[in-house]
């Protein structure tokens, strides 16, 4: 177990076959699901980086490159089981089902916001869908999740927290915090790192893995770690089982390094090009993860060309559609919830001060 | 009914909390086998065990995330940060996720923690044993701050806490854990034998959050305290013989502001006295909130009587600590002016 930090656990080949030991013989209906939750956070994330450019809200962050690893640990994971997600792991969401137009509303900030127009765009919440409260800052939630797994083995229950932690923010002592508690505790827990390669401009060495990797992180706080291939479903898949296997039996937390690529700006205010090469993504060895588990589909006699031109032209229209019910709603300024939501949630019960400047406010 | 100190009272808090409800969790640096540096947590792991009482690893921030994580499951857990003067590798857990962990989830998540931490000074403990940081707190929205005067207030504040849906900062003035402080550090320190609020009911009961308790009724001057500062004011308004009226604010967030009103605009004359130091410190929003609710009721100007704004140093301890000969001198020259 010593070596897995420095390997990188793949399954799927070159050419798409499913090889070696890590293997998870998922069902074709389970990759098929998992290859809709690919496409449909890449088609869902192309109409609002564009519905951006136009104007229709302040702010966007796609996932594009890193789809396999919220769609595959969503899809493995219980439905009880609670993700600390970052702002890349939207295909969890896609894969859970998550209602599209609910998405929309809340990205475009209108009257039927369900975070009630509080929260900068995509930083969801979604509790039934195992997805715990995003927020803009780094690694802040990382602790909450093992905070959240020793709730739950207090509780003598199964379920486990997951949480994402990018490459760069490994340099925060959150991170570091988050692994002591997790050994000390032996949380049921399975701490991810994404490791994108790019924290905005930063390259991942700057995050001080020049001569490491993230996985072996764990080594120093007694935990196993694993480095995995983040493009292939299947590989995810595998050391997630493996991860929350060894959780659900008691034997504490894993630590998991995704090696992925950010094939796209950080977000709408980025400009990638300003500091690598504008052809990078294609040169990236790993392959796109939905090309790669197509390939595999298409191998093993599960999915066709026809069929895949369908899903994608199916699931363009489901976004269109949730995107025109939006925007019948109203746009980023266009539609807002109520004044008085603005003061709303602060306390469980507001004091004075928030009735008194809610009557100021006019609201 | 008994009498207990301060320390005991909190414990007895604790005590019955754990045993009240399974959701309660009590950790924090030393706060489980050994029982807490100040006592506060003795013997509850012996009696409720290690999964309800525990120590954790030497790292603020790990400690509240780990609670906010918690209770945003569905547990009430109540940490220890050992010193408040150590809370600020936590500052930012507090302020970035437990204080808006509700608001920007729109409800579906929240952190119903109660941190605990023993804060101020008296006790020669130098820059990062004496700091009074409630001010920060209670500037950010969402966060709740309560400082216990008594024994009686400390039991019934912290039960209010834990079973409150919101975070609270629970500040516990070390210097009054043994006895009443008054401020005469060169006299003879007294115990809080024989104190009223000593009494202690054995079991649950609650003092609501945000309600003041005017411990001196008065005339003559109003004087706003909390925590240690409580007792050094009733020392300074006892030597001056003016009949001023001590309030006891309990909680700072939420803020009892009709008894400070009612108080104000009845004097016309206020006195507000804190540890900390004064600029930019409490006394500053309660002076701003008396002068917009009370301008015309008001006689003179306000007062403060606070910390210097240096660092808490440690020789000098008791020429920092606003104690009663700057409290009384600030009543005086309140009183002198029409």
């Amino acid at each position: 177990m010593r070596d897995l930090p420095f390997d990188l656990i793949r399954v799927l080949d070159d050419e798409g076959q499913a090889v070696g030991p890590w293997d998870p013989r998922l069902s074709p209906d389970l990759m098929r699901r998992g290859l809709r939750a690919m496409l449909r956070t890449r088609v869902f994330d192309d109409r609002l980086f564009r519905a951006h450019r136009q104007g229709k809200t302040s702010f966007y962050m796609k996932s594009t490159g890193e789809e396999a690893i919220g769609a595959a640990q969503a899809l493995v994971l219980e439905r009880q089981d609670m993700c600390f997600p970052t702002y890349r792991a939207m295909s969890w969401l896609h894969a859970r089902d998550y209602p599209l137009i609910d998405m929309v509303n809340q990205i475009f900030s209108n009257a039927s916001d369900p975070l009630h127009g509080r929260q900068l765009p995509i930083l969801f919440s979604a509790r039934d869908y195992g997805f715990y409260s995003l927020s803009g800052n780094l690694g802040t939630r990382y602790g909450h999740a093992v905070g959240w797994a020793m709730a739950s083995a207090y509780r003598q229950s199964d379920s486990l927290a997951l949480a994402y932690c990018g490459e760069g923010s490994t340099a925060e002592g959150d991170f570091h915090e988050s692994l002591t508690f997790a050994a000390v505790y032996q949380a049921p827990v399975i701490l991810c790192v994404t490791n994108n390669q790019w924290a905005i401009s930063s390259f991942a060495g700057l995050a001080g893995t020049q001569d490491t990797t993230f996985a072996a992180r764990a080594i120093g706080y007694g935990l196993p770690g694993l480095r995995v291939d983040g493009n292939d479903f299947l590989a995810v898949a595998a050391a997630t089982q493996w991860a929350a296997e060894r959780a659900r039996a008691n034997k504490g937390a894993t630590l998991i390094e995704l090696f992925t690529y950010r094939a796209t700006g950080h977000s709408t205010s980025d400009d990638p090009t300003r500091y690598r090469p504008r052809d990078e993504a294609e040169h990236w060895p790993l392959g796109d993860p939905i090309e790669r588990l197509r390939q595999h589909l298409v191998r093993i006699g599960e999915w066709d060309a026809q069929r895949h031109d369908d899903l994608i032209a199916q699931l363009d229209a489901e976004v269109r559609a949730a995107v025109r019910e939006g925007e019948a709603i109203g746009t980023l300024g266009r539609s807002k919830p109520p004044l008085s939501e603005m003061f709303e949630g602060v306390f469980a019960e507001p004091d004075w001060r928030l009735i008194e400047q809610r009557r100021e406010a006019g609201a | 009914m008994r009498e207990l100190n301060m320390v005991k009272a909190i414990n007895d808090a604790l005590d019955v909390m754990l045993a009240r409800d399974p959701d309660v969790l009590v950790f924090g640096e030393d706060v489980g086998y050994f029982g807490g540096v100040f006592r506060a947590t003795e013997g509850l792991q012996a009696k409720h065990g290690i999964r309800r009482c525990f120590d954790t690893p030497i790292a603020e921030g790990g400690i509240i995330a780990t609670a906010i994580g918690m209770g945003a499951q569905g547990l009430r857990p109540v940490p220890e940060i050992q010193f408040a003067d150590y809370i600020l590798p936590a500052f930012d857990q507090l302020v970035s996720e437990a204080a808006r962990l509700r608001y920007r989830s729109g409800g579906e998540f929240w952190a119903p923690i109660t941190v605990r931490s023993p804060y101020g000074g008296g006790i020669f403990g130098g820059q990062t044993h004496s700091q009074s940081p409630e001010a920060i707190f209670a500037h950010i929205t969402g966060l709740k701050t309560v400082i216990p005067s008594t024994p009686y207030d400390a039991k019934g504040l912290l039960i209010a806490a834990i079973e409150c849906d919101d975070p609270v900062i629970y500040l516990e003035p070390k210097r009054l854990y043994n006895g009443p402080f008054d401020g005469h550090h060169d006299r003879e320190i007294g115990t809080w034998a024989g104190h009223p609020a000593a009494q202690v009911p054995e079991g649950h009961y609650t003092v609501p959050l945000g309600k003041a308790a005017v411990v001196r009724p008065g005339d003559a001057v109003t004087v706003l305290a909390y925590g240690t500062m409580v007792h050094v004011a009733l020392a300074a308004v006892d030597e001056t013989g003016i009949d001023a009226e001590v309030i006891d604010l309990r909680s700072i967030v939420p803020l009892d502001i009709e008894t400070i009103v009612a108080s104000a605009n009845k004097t016309g004359r206020c006195v507000i006295v804190h540890e900390a130091s004064r600029f930019g410190g409490f006394g500053g929003e309660l002076s701003s909130l008396i002068q917009e609710r009370c301008f015309y009721g008001l006689e003179t100007a306000i007062e403060r009587v606070a910390g210097w704004d240096t660092p808490y140093p440690h020789a000098f301890e008791w020429d920092y600590f606003p104690g009663p000969a700057r409290i009384a001198a600030a009543l005086r020259r309140v009183m002198e002016n029409t």
